[in-house]
């Protein structure tokens, strides 16, 4: 895009007295409708937003979207967030007026539509992972953690055993386990990883007793490893009067291979945004259901819809209705003010509809295939630390060469530059060139192809133009954005920006 | 491709995983359906809701406006299935209208500064105690008015259960905060970090916050101030009143109602905390060219730096909602929310005032100053009202706070007609 | 006498019960530019170990640990404009002054030399 034009903010755009709106008449004078309220009441300074006309905004937004990179733009194997391609018709039914209109406060009787669907996601996922019930309130995969927390700690406090406050995680846990982990009220205790970031079963013995609540882990791990061992640890901690916890994050290799349930996880939560094709928004809205095994579905937040009928011809229509919100007495209370991100929900149940049973079972192969074949092709050139096979996804620990001075931030860079988004890098911490990459199921073997060309081509940069590599990215919209100065002064709305020197 | 990988079947990427683990039958799922087949599905799931009813209801969420710019911009795949723009270099796009939004949030709530976004209101105000908790070192204790909205009280609630945290509700009386009984219990606790009052309250009421914020700061806590974003545009901001945080919904930007979100939770502060503040933050700086362009700044405060230590376990947040409020407010303005304000105002004042012209109903709390939202009762049942509309008029007529107590909202988008036919159903209710 | 923590803080003794806190350049070098440093306030009081501010580089934070029992008797107010005067000399640029209110446990701190085996044997 011209940089030169349209770099403005949308404050730098308005002129006083534009609009870009025309409400429709309700047939009720409003001018000075607010003079009966006493004037300390109201404010006093304007609040000066922008004033535009539609079409400044449109081209303004559209504009800037070409400073972006999303799914639909290219190639995206950013590690541990499963940017699969987000469906259209998930969109297109989002959207739909019976759905968007609706009121969350809408009466059952005049919601019944919506809270079936919301009834069919939640089976859904129960048959996928293993579980009895879940809730879709939680917001978020954090937010999910969170209340799959509350709910074991809940479960404790049912049996009057409230002196389980650790919850324990191995050292290569995101970083959302332990704060989700403390804003619950519970303290972290780390279990130390096996060099192929595996849980040390030895380590992890000594550290269960009476006063553990949960022990949180993902599997495969975030190094895209399986958990061997995981009957074994679920005894263990079961044993310990603790239960187990499923960070959903990496559930997308395990469609159609085995479910967290069966692997003795009582609680887990399922990032909608990852596995079920939800779009990531540039951060957000996500979705993040938990589910429970069976005799822990009254401790899940309220409201809770049930489903009040096992044979639904026995009811007359119009005299009951099927589908109801419940706030049940050993619920942990409630997280949010509503069902939860509803429209993320019926994108969720529109791709699992899509794939359907078929569909699902493959999506975890596919995914595993995608990743161990680009794993495979890449592994001359860079830096495997783990042999074998991976899951969804695998870490490099930078380039194979370490003489050429390009580290992984370098290669990344590069990347950019061909029109990839980067993978993740830096992470996981175990090792110190970390290069974490995520294919997804949805991309062609051409794609990936296409891509290992370019990495190979990068790691030959390296080693004969090292240079072109450590100069990347060459021509984004922007260059190495000074980000010490930004959290040294920082300047966080335009009031400031006009203020300050930027 | 399984060979490349030097195997010969699928199953042979799963070795490591136990047989004793491995499903043995297909998902018990429905069969794959075209796009056509779910287009139907989802029509016959709608068409059980009862779609279309015009909206009386609030208690913090309502219907307005929702411009086709708007609606039709977030819908721009590269803002839509972009990840969180923690590569700057492209994600200029997002970055921005973060920025944007930050900037707007801050004018429009009086306040300093705004973080990224938090999931929804509910969850912002007990993110907004958290952060409290936080700034006030060792003190543990949230004082929190009777007047918020309920369903913002009971995620504040929870969250203090847990994080163990002690919340003194503060006596309402006659439909506001009892300020007697908040000099009591600040007198009587040494220990609170907060104290919570809407903007406006549950019922509706726009209270006098006069000379609350000086009481608070000399007990050496923070005011927090739970809000109807929208509002604000009209009622005076918690700048003004002297808050220290202000949170709360920003559906009522324009944001469809969607059965309970994607909604906005907002939080905003003062300077002086913004290294408590939760969630993400995008500031200003410049590249190595002197450009204008944006970064997530700050983040040494988040989750995936300071682990247990963060104040806040988000992550993902509302993102795209934001970009969707920048919009709104750029295409309406101040003046288009303040239209908004007074149309919505005036609607309700009318509305009320048909509903008791026969001396069945009245306003729960007279006298009290009100924007768009008020508190009826009625000697008749809110059930038997609320059934009659839905059924007889195509009319939510708002949320039902007891058996003869309803909370009744109005916008823009309500006619004069569609009050006068709410009130002819009321006449009839017995 | 300047003593080290195995969490990179150190203190400075200025006579038997006063002395200086601070980060070591160990740490100070490992956190590379520092952003923001999260202070106590004066008269504030810390048992050994307890932590009692955080530092902050762009993409780092570490919490930052008691030496020993002590109470903060001034901080130093050039790091809230400007903390990466850390960066440039840690031990010049202390955090805070405190009052060392048990100094036995100095003893159980490390020396200059004993600090820079410890720092080789963990990189």
């Amino acid at each position: 895009m011209n940089r030169e034009l349209y770099a403005s903010l949308v404050f730098e755009l308005s002129a006083p007295g534009r609009k870009g709106y025309f409400l429709p008449d309700s047939g009720i004078p409003a001018d000075g409708a607010l003079d009966g309220i006493p004037s300390g009441l109201l404010r006093e300074k304007d609040p000066q937003l922008p004033e535009c006309d539609e079409l400044t905004v449109v081209r303004h937004y559209n504009n800037m979207s070409t400073n972006n990179f999303g799914v639909d733009t290219g190639f995206y194997p950013l590690g541990s967030c499963t940017m699969k391609y987000n469906p259209k018709i998930n969109e297109e039914i989002a959207s739909h007026p019976a759905f968007s209109g609706l009121h969350p406060y809408t009466p059952a009787c005049a919601s019944q539509g919506a809270l079936e669907a919301y009834w069919h996601l939640q089976k859904a996922l129960c048959e996928i992972g293993g579980m009895a019930e879940f809730t879709l309130n939680p917001f978020a995969g954090a937010h999910g953690e969170l209340t799959g927390l509350m709910v074991i700690r809940r479960y404790h406090e049912s049996r009057g055993d409230t002196g389980r406050r650790k919850v324990i995680v191995p050292d290569s846990a995101h970083g959302t386990n332990p704060a989700s982990a403390a804003v619950a009220g519970l303290e972290i205790v780390e279990v130390k990883s096996r060099p192929d970031g595996t849980v040390d079963v030895d380590d992890l013995r000594p550290l269960l007793d009476e006063s553990v609540a949960a022990v949180m882990m993902t599997n495969p791990n975030t190094l895209g490893i399986f958990e061997k061992n995981i009957p074994e640890i679920a005894r263990l901690v079961h044993e310990a009067g603790a239960l187990m916890y499923y960070d959903g994050a990496n559930l997308n290799p395990m469609l159609g291979v085995a479910r967290p349930g069966d692997m003795g996880f009582d609680v887990m939560h399922i990032n909608l945004h990852k596995t079920f094709s939800t779009p990531h928004g540039g951060g957000g809205p996500g979705s993040g259901p938990v589910g429970v095994r069976k005799g822990l579905e009254q401790f899940l937040p309220s409201p809770r819809v049930v489903s009040r009928q096992v044979n639904r011809d026995d009811i007359p229509v119009g005299e009951h209705e099927r589908y109801a919100l419940e706030y049940g007495p050993e619920s942990l209370g409630s997280v949010s003010a509503t069902l939860g991100n509803f429209a993320v929900q019926l994108r969720a149940l529109s791709y699992i509809l899509t794939l359907g049973a078929e569909g699902l079972m493959e999506a975890g192969p596919l995914a595993t295939l995608n990743a161990n074949y680009v794993k495979e092709k890449l592994k001359a050139d860079y830096l495997l630390p783990i042999e074998g096979v991976c899951k969804h996804e695998f870490v490099f620990d930078g380039l194979r060469d370490k003489s050429t001075g390009v580290t992984t931030l370098n290669v990344a860079k590069r990347l950019l530059d061909h029109g990839y988004h980067a993978p993740t890098i830096y992470f996981p911490l175990l090792f110190h060139e970390s290069l974490m990459i995520e294919p997804t199921e949805t991309e062609s073997r051409e794609t990936l192809d296409k891509f290992v060309e370019v990495m190979r081509s990068i790691a030959r940069e390296a080693r004969e133009t090292p240079e072109v590599v450590i100069n990347a990215p060459l021509n984004p919209p922007v260059t190495h954005p000074d980000d010490t100065e930004a959290a040294l002064h920082p300047i966080l709305t335009y009031d400031e920006l006009l203020n300050g020197k930027v | 491709m399984l060979g490349q990988c030097g195997l010969n079947e699928l199953k042979e990427l799963y070795s490591d995983v136990p047989g004793e683990l491995m499903l043995k039958e297909p998902y018990d799922l429905p069969k794959q359906m075209s796009e056509p087949q779910v287009r139907r599905f989802f029509n016959e799931l709608g068409s059980r809701n009862r779609p279309g009813l015009v909206c009386f209801a609030g208690a913090g969420f309502y219907e307005h406006y929702s411009p086709a710019a708007a609606l039709n911009l977030v819908q721009r795949s590269e803002f839509l299935t972009a990840y969180t723009p923690y590569q700057p270099e492209i994600s200029q796009g997002t970055l921005q209208y973060i920025f944007e939004y930050q900037s707007m949030m801050a004018r429009l709530t009086g306040m300093e500064i705004s973080n990224a976004s938090m999931y929804d209101g509910a969850t912002a105000t007990a993110e907004a105690m958290l952060m409290a908790v936080a700034a006030g070192r060792k003190k543990r204790r949230v004082l929190v008015s009777e007047t918020i909205n309920p369903a913002y009280r009971r995620v504040v609630d929870t969250y203090a259960h847990y994080h163990g945290i002690e919340v003194t509700p503060v006596a309402a009386v006659d439909g506001v905060t009892s300020r007697q009984d908040l000099e009591e219990k600040l007198a009587a606790h040494a220990d609170v970090a907060a104290v919570i009052v809407p903007v406006p309250n549950y019922f509706g009421i726009i209270e006098d916050h006069s000379g609350l914020a000086g009481l608070v700061h000399s007990r050496k806590a923070l005011l927090v101030m739970t809000c109807v974003a929208s509002d604000l545009a009209s009622l005076r901001t918690p700048g003004e009143w002297g808050a220290d945080i202000a949170c709360g919904d920003a559906q009522s930007l324009g944001i469809p109602l969607s059965f309970g979100g994607p909604y906005l939770g907002f939080l905003c502060a003062t300077k002086a905390l913004m290294r408590k503040m939760p969630g993400r933050v995008v500031g200003a700086t410049t590249d190595s060219e002197g450009r204008r362009c944006f970064v997530l700044t700050l983040q040494a405060r988040e989750q995936h730096i300071r682990r247990e230590k963060a104040t806040s376990n988000i992550c993902s947040n509302q993102g795209l909602m934001t970009l969707y409020v920048s919009i709104y407010m750029s295409l309406m303005g101040a003046a288009g929310l303040q239209e908004i304000n007074e149309r919505s105002h005036a609607g309700a004042v009318y509305l009320l005032e048909q509903l008791t012209a026969d001396g069945r109903a009245r306003l729960r709390y007279p006298g009290k100053p009100f924007l768009n939202e008020f508190l009826l009762e009625t000697d008749y049942k809110v059930d038997t009202l609320i059934h009659s509309c839905v059924k007889k008029a195509g009319i939510l007529p708002g949320v039902k706070v007891s058996d003869h107590e309803i909370l009744i909202a109005v916008t823009e988008m309500q006619t004069r007609e569609d009050m006068d036919r709410l009130a002819a159903v009321a006449r009839e209710c017995m | 006498m300047v003593y080290y923590s195995k969490t990179h803080e150190y203190i400075r003794m200025e006579n038997e019960t006063e002395g200086f806190v601070g980060i070591s350049a160990f740490a100070a070098k490992q956190l590379g530019n520092v952003v923001y440093v999260d202070l106590p306030e004066e008269g504030d009081e810390f048992s050994q170990a307890e932590d009692f501010g955080a530092i902050e580089s762009v993409k780092a934070a570490s919490d930052l640990y008691a030496p020993v029992d002590m109470e903060v008797t001034e901080v130093n107010e050039a790091l809230a404009d400007n903390p990466r005067l850390i960066n440039d000399d840690p031990m010049a640029n202390y955090l805070m002054k405190v009052t060392v209110t048990d100094s036995s446990q100095l003893e159980e701190l490390m020396d200059e030399a004993a600090y820079a085996d410890f720092c080789a044997a963990s990189h």
